[in-house]
C-alpha cells in the first residue's frame, strides 16, 4: 500500500488559500451543529428513555417562537456563507489584467495545450510562479473538465464554446491536472501535470522545443492555405468585410442587430458563416467546418487579434469588449 | 412461537398468481412493488461491490474500462430510477395512504395496477440492455457523449426510463387525487399524518418534473438515431441545454426520493416517543415549501459548466434557502424527543440512523451550495460522500425503517427484534466507514467515475470498500430474516406498538376492504398524550 497519506490537498496556488479558509469555516459551522444535534439527540435519549411504568409524556406541541428562532439563524449564517462564497467565485471568474494566457483543447483522452508563442505540449502544462495564467477552453469532441486540485480550480471546457478559467501558482511543484468531466472509456487516463517553474527557468523552457511558429504567425499562414485571403483582402475587391480592425469591434449584422466580434463570433463565422451574416455582404462564404480543427481556429483567431492589434493598439483596446460577467462568453483579451 | 392470524385477510382472500398479477388491492400492489423494487436494489448493489472491488486498488486491474463505466452508471440508474425513486412511494405510500386516510382504497385502483405494469415494464427493458451491453455513460446520460459518442444502448435504456417515468407519474396522480377526495369524515388536512403531507408533496414534483425528463430523454433519443440537433454543437445543438432539461427533473428527483422518507422519519419518531411531533404545522408545510422551492435549484449542478457568475449567484442563494426548511424539521424532530418516552426499537434505530447521516448529508450540501467551494470539489468523490449521504443515509434507512415499523402491519408477523436491531447498527457503523473517506478523497482532489486514480487516494479507498463490505452484510441481514418472518414470525397484534393513526386500527393484516366500518375521525393525528403507554418493549422479539 502507498505510503504517501495526504488528508489534506496541497496549497499551489494564491486561490487555494482562499478556497480552503472559507471550507474550514463551513466545516466547522457544519461541526457545530451536527455536534449540537447529535448531543441533543443522545441527552434526551437517555434522559427520556422510556422506563417501566411510564407516565403519559408531556403535552408539549411546539413553539412558534422556537420555530421562528431555529429558521432565522440557519438563515443569517447561510446568508453570510453565501456571500463569502459568492465573493471567493467571482474573484476566481475575473482574472487579473495582466495574465498570460493558454489555450486548451480538450480531446478523447488528453489535453492539448497551446502556448501563444507557440509552443504545444500534450498532457503538461507549463507555467511560471507568480505570473496570473488565463486558460482559453475548448473541446474538441465532448465535454471535458479542466482540473488542478492543487488550485482549487475547474472548468469545463465544452465543444463549440470558449471558456475560461484562471489561476497563479505561488510555489514551483507538480501538480495533478485530472478531467473531472465523464468523457468515456479513458476518462481516468485523461490525466497529466501542471509544472509550475521559476519565470526564468519557464522563460528558458518557453523558448525551447522544436522549430515553433508563434500562433499568430500560424494563423496567417492558415488563413492563406485555406484561401480566406481570397475574399477578405484589398485584391478581392468587396467580396468579403476587411478583417483588419475586426478583432474586438462591433459590427452591424443584416439583420440590423451588432455583434461583438469575439471569439466565439469569428469562431462562429469560420465554421457556420450563415448563421450571422454581415450587413451590406451576400452569404458566399463557404464552411470550413472539417478543413480547419479547434487548434487551427484558436491560431485564425489569434492571428486577426494580432491584426487588430497592429491596426493601432488603442483604438482596439478601446472597442475590445468589456468583460461580460459570462465566462462562457468571455473573450479572451490580450 | 409461530401463530397463525387469524381471520381472513387480503393475503388469503385469493390464492394463485391470477389473483396477485391481476389484482386491484392497493395493498397487494404495493406487495407486488416490493418484490420489484427489492430485486432492484439488490442488483444495484451487486454494481456498487464491483465498483468498490475495482477501486481496491489504484490501477484499473480488476475490469477493463469500459465495463467498469458500464458498472457504475447501471448502478446509477437501477439505483435512483428504480430503487430510489419509486420506493418508499411505491410500497409504503401505496400500503398505507388509503388507510391512513381511512379510504378503501387509492382513487384509481386498475390506474395504480398499471403503474406497476409500467414500472415493470420500465425496469425490464432496462435489465434487456444490461444482457445485451449495457450503457456507459453515467445516469446523468450528458451531451454530446451520449448523443453522439458512445457505442452503447442508450435508447433502450432511455425507453426504459421513459416508461417508468409514467409509472411514477400515475402512482403522484393517484395519490393527489386520494388525499383530496377520500378522507374519512372528520379528517380535516391539519389532522392528517405528516407521511400523508410528504407524499403530498411529492406527488406536486412528481407530476410537475417527471414530463421534463421524459421529454428530456426522448428529445435525446431522437438526435441519437435522427441526428436532429438539439444538444450537439456539430449539429448547431446546445450541450449545456441539455444539462437544464436534465437538473430540472433530477434535481427535484432529490425531494421526490428524501420527501416521502421525512413522512416515514416524522411517524416513527412521534410512535417511539410517544410524543406529537414538535411544531406539526411547521414540518407540513415544510414539505410544501423543499417541493416548490426543489424547483428553482438546478443550476447549483452546473456552477463550472459556463453558466454566468450571475445565474450561479441566483442558484447558489436559492440552495441555500431550500436548505432551511429540511434543517426546519430535523430541529422538529429532535425536540419531538424532548420529554418524552423514548423506545429503541427496530425502526427508531434506523430513524437515529437517519437524523444523524441526513444532518450530515444537508450540512455538505450547505457546503456545495457555497460558490467558492462546489468549484473545487464539483464532480469529485466528495459529490459521491454527499450524495450517499442524503440518498442512502436519508432514503434508505427511513425506507428500512418504514418496513420494520409497518411489517406487523404487512404481513401480519413480527420481525425479529434483536436481529433487528443488529442490522441497524451494522448498517450505521458500514455506511460510515464507506462514505465519510470519500469526503476526504474528494477534497483532495480525486474526481468521480474514475477506473484509476493516482497512488495516493488508495488508503481511503481502501477504508471506503472494508466499509462497503460491512455495509453489504447490514444489508442481507433484513432481507434473510424478513423472509424468515413471513413464516415463522410472532403473530402481531392489530397495532404492536401502541400507536396512533387509522392504518393501526384495523386488523393486521387488514381485511381486503381495509375497515369493517370506515372509520370516523374525531382526533388529531398524533394523540399519543391521551393513550397509556405500552410497557418497554410491548414485544421484545
Ligand atoms: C454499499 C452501498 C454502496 C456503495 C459501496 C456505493 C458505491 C458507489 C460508488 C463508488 C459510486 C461512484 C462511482 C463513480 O463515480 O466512479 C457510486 C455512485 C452512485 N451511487 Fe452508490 N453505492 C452504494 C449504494 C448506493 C445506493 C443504495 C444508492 C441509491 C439508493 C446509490 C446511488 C448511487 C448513484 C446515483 C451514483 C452515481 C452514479 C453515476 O455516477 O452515474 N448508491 N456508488
Ligand atoms: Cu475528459
Amino acid at each position: 500500500m502507498h505510503s504517501d497519506f495526504p488528508l489534506f490537498p496541497v496549497q499551489g496556488s494564491a486561490q487555494a488559500r482562499e478556497v480552503d479558509l472559507l471550507f474550514v469555516t463551513t466545516v466547522l459551522l457544519a461541526l457545530f451543529f451536527a455536534t449540537l444535534i447529535s448531543v441533543l439527540l443522545i441527552v434526551f435519549a437517555v434522559k427520556y428513555r422510556r422506563r417501566p411504568k411510564d407516565r403519559p409524556p408531556a403535552p408539549i406541541h411546539g413553539s412558534t417562537v422556537l420555530e421562528i428562532l431555529w429558521s432565522s439563524i440557519p438563515f443569517v449564517l447561510a446568508m453570510v456563507i453565501f456571500a463569502w462564497g459568492a465573493a471567493v467565485y467571482f474573484r476566481l471568474n475575473r482574472p487579473p489584467d495582466d495574465t498570460m494566457t493558454v489555450n486548451v483543447v480538450g480531446k478523447r483522452w488528453m489535453w492539448k495545450l497551446q502556448h501563444p508563442s507557440g509552443r504545444r505540449e500534450i498532457n503538461e502544462l507549463h507555467v511560471p510562479v507568480g505570473t496570473a495564467v488565463r486558460l482559453n477552453l475548448t473541446s474538441e469532441d465532448v465535454i471535458h473538465s479542466f482540473y488542478v486540485p492543487a488550485f482549487r480550480v475547474k472548468a469545463d471546457a465544452l465543444p463549440g464554446r470558449y471558456t475560461t478559467t484562471w489561476f497563479q501558482a505561488t510555489r514551483p511543484g507538480r501538480y495533478h491536472l485530472f478531467c473531472a468531466e465523464y468523457c468515456g472509456t479513458q476518462h481516468s487516463g485523461m490525466i497529466g501535470w501542471v509544472e509550475a517553474m521559476e519565470p526564468e527557468a519557464f522563460q528558458a523552457w518557453l523558448s525551447g522545443g522544436p522549430g515553433q511558429v508563434p500562433m499568430a504567425a500560424a494563423g496567417e499562414r492558415l488563413f492563406n492555405d485555406l484561401g480566406c485571403v481570397t475574399c477578405h483582402s484589398a485584391r478581392s475587391g468587396d467580396r468579403g468585410p476587411s478583417l483588419d480592425a475586426l478583432y474586438g469591434s462591433t459590427i452591424r449584422l443584416q439583420t440590423g442587430e451588432t455583434v461583438t466580434a469575439d471569439a466565439a463570433y469569428l469562431r462562429e463565422a469560420i465554421l457556420f458563416p450563415a448563421a450571422r451574416v454581415t450587413a451590406g455582404y451576400l452569404p458566399v462564404m463557404p464552411t470550413f467546418r472539417g478543413l480547419v480543427n479547434e487548434e487551427g481556429i484558436l491560431e485564425l483567431i489569434e492571428y486577426l487579434k494580432s491584426r487588430a492589434e497592429s491596426q493601432g493598439g488603442a483604438a482596439a483596446a478601446a472597442v475590445a469588449p468589456a468583460r461580460s460577467p459570462s465566462p462562457g462568453k468571455e473573450v479572451p483579451t490580450p | 412461537m409461530s401463530g397463525t392470524p387469524a381471520g381472513r385477510h387480503y393475503l388469503n382472500s385469493a390464492y394463485g398468481i391470477r389473483s396477485w398479477l391481476l389484482t386491484v388491492d392497493h395493498k397487494r400492489i404495493a406487495l407486488l412493488y416490493l418484490t420489484s423494487v427489492t430485486l432492484m436494489f439488490m442488483l444495484g448493489g451487486v454494481f456498487a461491490a464491483l465498483v468498490r472491488l475495482e477501486l481496491l486498488t489504484p490501477a484499473g486491474d480488476f475490469f477493463h474500462a469500459d465495463t467498469y463505466n458500464k458498472m457504475f452508471t447501471m448502478h446509477g440508474i437501477v439505483m435512483v430510477f428504480f430503487f430510489l425513486i419509486p420506493g418508499i412511494p411505491a410500497v409504503l405510500g401505496n400500503f398505507l395512504i388509503p388507510m391512513m386516510v381511512g379510504a378503501r382504497d387509492l382513487a384509481f385502483p386498475r390506474l395504480n395496477l398499471l403503474s406497476w405494469y409500467l414500472f415493470t415494464i420500465g425496469a425490464v427493458f432496462t435489465l434487456f440492455n444490461i444482457v445485451i451491453g449495457g450503457v456507459d455513460t453515467g445516469w446523468t446520460f450528458y451531451t454530446p457523449y451520449s448523443s453522439a459518442y458512445t457505442t452503447t444502448n442508450i435508447v433502450p435504456v432511455a425507453l426504459g426510463i421513459f416508461i417508468s417515468g409514467f409509472s411514477s407519474i400515475l402512482t403522484g396522480l393517484n395519490f393527489i387525487v386520494t388525499i383530496h377526495k377520500m378522507r374519512a369524515p372528520g379528517l380535516t388536512w391539519f389532522r392528517l399524518p405528516l407521511f400523508v403531507w410528504a407524499h403530498y408533496a411529492y406527488s406536486i414534483i412528481v407530476i410537475l418534473g417527471t414530463p421534463v425528463i421524459a421529454i428530456t430523454i426522448v428529445l435525446l433519443a431522437l438526435e441519437r438515431v435522427f441526428h436532429l440537433g438539439f444538444f450537439d454543437p456539430a449539429l448547431g445543438g446546445d450541450p449545456v441545454l441539455f444539462q437544464h432539461f436534465f437538473w430540472f427533473y433530477s434535481h427535484p428527483a432529490v425531494y421526490i426520493m428524501i420527501l416521502p422518507a421525512m413522512g416515514v422519519i416524522s411517524e416513527i419518531i412521534a410512535c417511539f416517543s410517544r410524543k406529537r411531533v414538535f411544531g406539526y404545522s411547521f414540518v407540513a408545510a415544510s414539505s410544501l415549501a423543499i417541493a416548490l422551492l426543489g424547483f428553482l435549484v438546478w443550476g447549483h449542478h452546473m456552477f463550472v459548466s459556463s453558466q454566468s457568475v450571475f445565474a450561479g449567484l441566483i442558484f447558489s442563494i436559492l440552495s441555500f434557502l431550500v436548505a432551511i426548511p429540511s434543517a426546519v424539521k430535523v430541529f422538529n424532530w429532535t425536540s419531538t424527543l424532548y420529554r418524552g418516552s423514548i423506545s429503541f426499537q427496530t425502526p427508531m434505530l434506523y430513524a437515529f440512523g437517519f437524523l444523524g447521516l441526513f444532518t450530515i448529508g444537508g450540512l455538505t450540501g450547505l457546503m456545495l451550495a457555497t460558490l467558492g467551494i462546489d468549484v473545487h470539489v464539483h464532480d469529485t468523490y466528495f459529490i459521491v460522500a454527499h450524495f450517499h449521504y442524503i440518498m442512502v443515509g436519508g432514503t434508505v434507512m427511513a425506507y428500512l425503517g418504514g418496513l420494520h415499523y409497518w411489517w406487523p402491519k404487512i404481513t401480519g408477523r413480527m420481525y425479529p427484534e434483536w436481529w433487528g436491531r443488529l442490522s441497524a447498527l451494522i448498517v450505521f457503523i458500514g455506511f460510515n466507514l464507506t462514505f465519510f473517506p470519500q469526503f476526504i478523497v474528494g477534497y483532495l482532489g480525486m474526481p468521480r467515475r474514475y477506473y484509476a486514480y493516482p497512488p495516493e487516494f488508495q488508503v481511503l479507498n481502501v477504508m471506503s470498500t472494508a466499509g462497503a463490505s460491512i455495509l453489504g452484510v447490514g444489508y442481507l441481514i433484513p432481507l434473510v430474516y424478513m423472509i424468515w418472518s413471513m413464516r415463522y414470525g410472532k403473530a402481531a397484534t392489530a397495532n404492536p406498538f401502541g400507536a396512533t393513526g387509522l392504518e393501526w386500527q384495523t386488523s393486521s393484516p387488514p381485511a381486503t376492504e381495509n375497515f369493517a366500518e370506515p372509520p370516523i375521525v374525531t382526533e388529531e393525528a398524533y394523540a399519543y398524550d391521551r393513550i397509556p403507554v405500552p410497557e418497554r418493549g410491548v414485544y421484545a422479539g
